[in-house]
């Protein structure tokens, strides 16, 4: 089949769907390319280079539209180019449906098959499709650079013939796909970083990222990513105070913000108000990753980059992955053709729209004249549930002290019968045994009590010189044999001096070892 | 010398017996209870030559130090993995110096009994040791154990016989029992179950037999039924071994060091000889808590371990998700560069490939790079109690860094790196997560809980019990295929 790729229409939009290279790997699943002229020039990729990576090139966009079977590009489509679409033609965009339900209503009523890049659902197999993801990324590294950009100062702490210069202090508000990528940005610069997220799973996130997490000490906190699909929830107005309270804190002390925190299909929450900006320094910076949606700080402008009266810069762009094409086409592209792999089950370049397929099912917002939107939640969890934890029953004193007193009861009651049932087998034993035997018995129960206590202290790890002394000693059956040698007969000689040599070997045998192990262990 | 003075060295020689295990609480007090031991054993053995009853003294003294060449021979020269062998064959010798000396009992029961006999008196006597006129001259002939016997009344007669029948059972079964035990432990005999058609048929027919015999030898006196029981005995001992797989050896061998001890204690009982007595008991509960150790260490009943086989799973086994996945020395050097804390978990496999001085060099460099190195020892890793423990120190790796199972287990969580070698069952995650599972309940180390785990081993077979273990399934886990000692040779070579 053939993926046409058109060139954004918006002015401002430097990115493209399809790259040369993206266009080879089109190739092995069997598809054509075909691509508007100068669609790539601002992200860095000319016509030629397509035409040599076997893509054609056509002169317009309807002549794309017309040759093509797939439609892939970046931005949601203007009115036009659904005009443009026909019965059976596909495409791949973002389209941000929730928001653009009468376009989304007019593609599917010409019969088009819209696959909207925004609508990946957040699981592992499709992490390689995952566009947001892939631009969050790029927006929050752009963010840091940004940031760098409009800052007077470096990011990280030098001592300099020529004075000290301090670390930038750098504070990332969400740590989503963006935050993160903004913390390892600025931690790779040298500054001192902290983060803060309403989600406290991600605190390890953060940490492994080598940013200080900002701890909030709030009871309702523990907010679960995994009912949200991976995203933040909004919070409660107490949480929402707390919180505030914590930045109006740092405010004095960071030189720049970065601001990622989105809730999805909501306006951006205000979590930097006006006054926090008035308490930073002359010339810190704060950089607005949600300018799109209203902006996290509440002098953001959209679209511009603001001087506040006591010198704070607030850049609201909301064009970042667009400010580092070559970049992010690459990333799209490849996103794209991930779709399109698992668009093409046979490697045929025959699309079979399988709308059982999470993936595709999810991704797909309009379909045979019929909208899709919103897809049922998909069958397997984005992220796994966090398993709830049991809190131990806690118990009264009084429950605790029952329970104390009934261990007590019976283990009394269990060393009361082992001593009376011993205590009568041995009366018994009493009765018929003459004394001399009893004399001798006494001994006995006496050497196994002292045994039993004295080897409970016996330390593990010395239990293998412990077998070879008892074994030494229990040599010590060498005594009766030494009794016995002198004996007349001439048999029991023999069989006494038999066992007086084998015993001699384990009396000395069993010591001698039992020295060169003990000799071994050795502190450090 | 009197006999006062023989029993005043006695008591001296149980007490210093007492004090060289007590001793046994600490490495260095060890160190220091060991002479106890030797010193008591050095009195008991002067204090029995010179008293009452010896005789042929030069003889004695000759032999003692044949045996005393042998001994210091063998443990000079055996190896530190070599322990369990050495520990079960010395068992074998107690067990049948005790079968040599309850016969000797008997004997000497049957030659007073024939003196009196020929003198026309009365025995076994009416009173114990009031000897009629008549029979004095009789019993003077006699000289030491026999001197003893002849002072018996009917029902210490009786009691002596019961004695020494005991003594022989148990020091039979002890010596045919620890010959097997010394055969597995050598890989002489093929460490796996075995048993011969019948199974504990067998045995309680041997048993049977044996409390047979007891009954007739009660009547009778002869020597028919103590050599018939002898034998029945012996087979016990050699079946009951057999039937046991190497992995329980750790409690075989403390069972035979309790039988060996209770051996001596019967033997002492027979002889009225209270120091065989305090000895023999010491030593029989020592055998005897270190088995419950054991066993407790496994999560298995002793009669159990001891009918061998491994005891009823009650339902399918939890499938086990995911593969092995097998990584190479570089992988283990690099991650090994990178942790703070690293926990080596060793098992019988490092004994077996005698890779403990390589464990060791690992150790020192990794020590010498200021990470924290520690071992975690399972009760019953190796073969004997303590096994590793000792195998450890004799590679020099300092002992207050070799920790137990309760020790350390709490500190997985916070380890970078866990290295595995030669051990399965003990670091078994289906003992705790798979009720079905035939080692449900066992006390396991909890190294899956680790960021990073490394698992030497030779291929991808599975432990001694037969059982999956899905700690090698696991996402953080590393399959480091090869003989332990060569892969920690390559791994040494990355490691500087």
């Amino acid at each position: 089949m053939k993926i046409g790729t058109v060139a954004e229409s918006q002015s401002d939009e430097a990115r493209v769907a399809l790259t040369p290279m993206s266009a080879k790997d089109l190739a092995k699943l069997g598809h054509e390319a075909v691509i508007e002229a100068g669609a790539g020039a601002k992200a860095g990729f000319t016509d030629a280079a397509y035409a040599e990576a076997g893509v054609e090139v056509l002169p317009d966009a309807a002549a794309v539209f017309a040759a093509a079977d797939v439609i892939a590009k970046v931005r949601p489509p203007t009115d036009a180019e659904v005009e443009l679409l026909r019965e059976g033609q596909t495409l791949i965009s973002f389209f941000y449906p929730a928001s653009n339900e009468a376009l989304m209503q007019k593609a599917a009523d010409k019969g088009a098959t819209i696959v909207a890049m925004d609508m990946v659902p957040r699981i592992s197999r499709a992490q390689k499709m995952d566009a947001l993801s892939s631009m969050a990324n790029i927006a929050g590294y752009r963010a840091v650079i940004e940031a760098g950009a409009n800052f007077g100062r470096f990011f990280t702490g030098q001592v300099t013939a020529a004075g000290k210069v301090p670390p930038a202090k750098v504070l990332v508000i969400g740590a989503g796909v963006a935050g993160l990528a903004a913390i390892g940005a600025s931690t790779s610069l040298g500054a001192i970083t902290y983060a803060f997220d309403v989600r406290p799973e991600v605190a390890e996130q953060i940490e492994s990222m080598g940013a200080e997490f900002v701890y909030l000490d709030f009871e309702e906190q523990s907010q679960d990513g995994a009912a949200t699909g991976g995203y933040a929830a909004p919070s409660s107005p107490e949480f929402r105070e707390k919180q505030l309270e914590k930045f109006r804190e740092l405010a004095p002390d960071v030189d720049i913000v970065i601001c990622t925190a989105l809730i999805p299909n909501r306006d951006a929450p205000v979590l930097w108000t006006r006054d926090m900006v008035e308490a930073m320094k002359p010339g810190s910076v704060i950089v607005d990753l949600a300018a799109e949606r209203g902006g996290n700080c509440e002098l953001t402008v959209k679209d511009e980059k603001i001087v506040t009266d006591n010198g704070v810069t607030i850049v609201g762009y909301t064009d970042f992955p667009s400010r580092m094409a070559t970049q992010s086409s690459t990333l799209y592209a490849t996103n794209v053709r991930h779709m399109l792999t698992d668009l093409t089950p046979e490697k045929d370049g025959k699309i079979v729209h399988d709308m059982d397929d999470d993936v595709i099912r999810g991704a797909t917002i309009a379909h045979a004249e019929e909208v899709t939107f919103p897809p049922p939640p998909p069958k397997v969890q984005a992220i796994a549930a966090q398993p709830k934890k049991d809190k131990p029953k806690e118990l009264t004193p009084e429950e605790k002290r029952g329970a104390e007193v009934a261990a007590f009861q019976a283990e009394t009651k269990r060393q009361v019968g082992l001593l009376a049932g011993a205590a009568a087998a041995i009366l018994l034993v009493g009765l018929w045994a003459p004394a001399s035997f009893m004399q001798h018995f006494i001994v006995f129960v006496l050497a196994v009590f002292v045994g039993f206590q004295v080897i409970w202290g016996v330390a593990h790890s010395l239990h293998t010189p412990l077998m070879a002394v008892t074994n030494a000693i229990s040599s010590i059956i060498i005594v009766g044999a030494l009794m016995q040698i002198g004996s007349g007969s001439f048999l029991v000689l023999i069989l006494a001096a038999v066992s007086v040599f084998m015993a001699a070997i384990n009396i000395f045998g069993g010591f001698m070892v039992t020295r060169r192990m003990l000799a071994m262990f050795q502190k450090s | 010398m009197g006999y006062g003075f023989t029993t005043a060295a006695y008591v001296v020689a149980a007490v210093l017996f007492i004090l060289s295990l007590g001793g046994l609480s600490g490495q260095e007090s060890a160190k220091r209870a060991v002479w106890y031991g030797i010193v008591g054993m050095a009195l008991a053995v002067v204090a029995t030559l010179i008293g009452p009853g010896a005789g042929l003294w030069l003889l004695s003294l000759i032999l003692i130090a044949a045996g005393a060449v042998v001994g210091v021979m063998v443990a000079q020269r055996v190896q530190m993995t070599e322990m369990p062998q050495l520990v079960a064959a010395m068992h074998s010798l107690v067990g049948l110096a005790a079968v040599f000396v309850g016969f000797n009992a008997h004997i000497e029961i049957g030659r007073v009994l024939s003196a009196f006999t020929e003198a026309g008196e009365v025995f076994p006597l009416e009173l114990y040791g009031v000897v009629p006129a008549g029979a004095a001259m009789v019993a003077e002939q006699f000289r030491g154990f026999a001197a003893v016997v002849a002072e018996k009344s009917g029902v210490e007669l009786t009691i002596l016989r019961v004695e020494l029948f005991l003594g022989v059972v148990i020091g039979a079964i002890t010596f045919t029992g620890s010959v097997v035990a010394y055969g597995k432990l050598a890989g002489k005999v093929t460490s796996a179950a075995t048993k011969l058609p019948g199974g504990h048929a067998l045995n309680a027919g041997a048993a049977a037999i044996s409390v047979l015999c007891l009954i007739w030898y009660f009547n009778t006196g002869g020597l028919f039924p103590l050599i018939l029981m002898t034998l029945a005995a012996l087979f016990i001992g050699y079946h009951l071994i057999m039937g046991i797989g190497g992995a329980d050896m750790p409690v075989v061998v403390s069972m035979l060091n309790s039988y060996s001890g209770w051996a001596a204690a019967a033997i002492g009982f027979s002889l009225g000889n209270d120091l065989l007595i305090v000895v023999g008991a010491l030593v029989g509960s020592s055998g005897a808590i270190l088995s419950y150790i054991m066993c407790k260490a496994m999560n298995r009943h002793f009669v159990s371990v001891i009918l061998g086989g491994f005891g009823g799973a009650s339902g399918p086994q939890m499938e086990v998700e995911g593969e092995m996945i097998a990584t190479d020395a570089d992988n283990v050097a690099s991650a090994l560069e990178e942790a703070d804390s690293v926990v080596i978990v060793p098992g019988y496999g490092m004994a077996v490939a005698q890779a403990q001085q390589n464990v060791a060099e690992l150790t020192r460099r990794l020590r010498a790079k200021g990470k924290e190195v520690r071992f975690a020892i399972h009760p019953v890793a190796g073969r004997l109690p303590g096994h590793m423990n000792v195998l450890l120190a004799e590679a020099r790796v300092p002992y207050d860094i070799v920790l137990e199972m309760d020790e350390i287990n709490d500190d997985f969580p916070e380890t970078d790196v866990v290295i595995v070698i030669g051990s399965n069952d003990i670091v078994n995650p289906a003992a705790q997560d798979d009720p079905n599972s035939p080692i449900a309940g066992m006390p396991v180390l909890e190294v899956w809980k680790a960021k990073q785990v490394f698992v030497s081993k030779r291929g991808q077979g599975t432990g001694y019990s037969g059982i999956e273990n899905p700690l090698f399934f696991k996402d953080n886990t590393r399959m480091f295929y090869g003989d332990a000692k060569a892969s920690l040779d390559t791994l040494l070579s990355k490691v500087t």
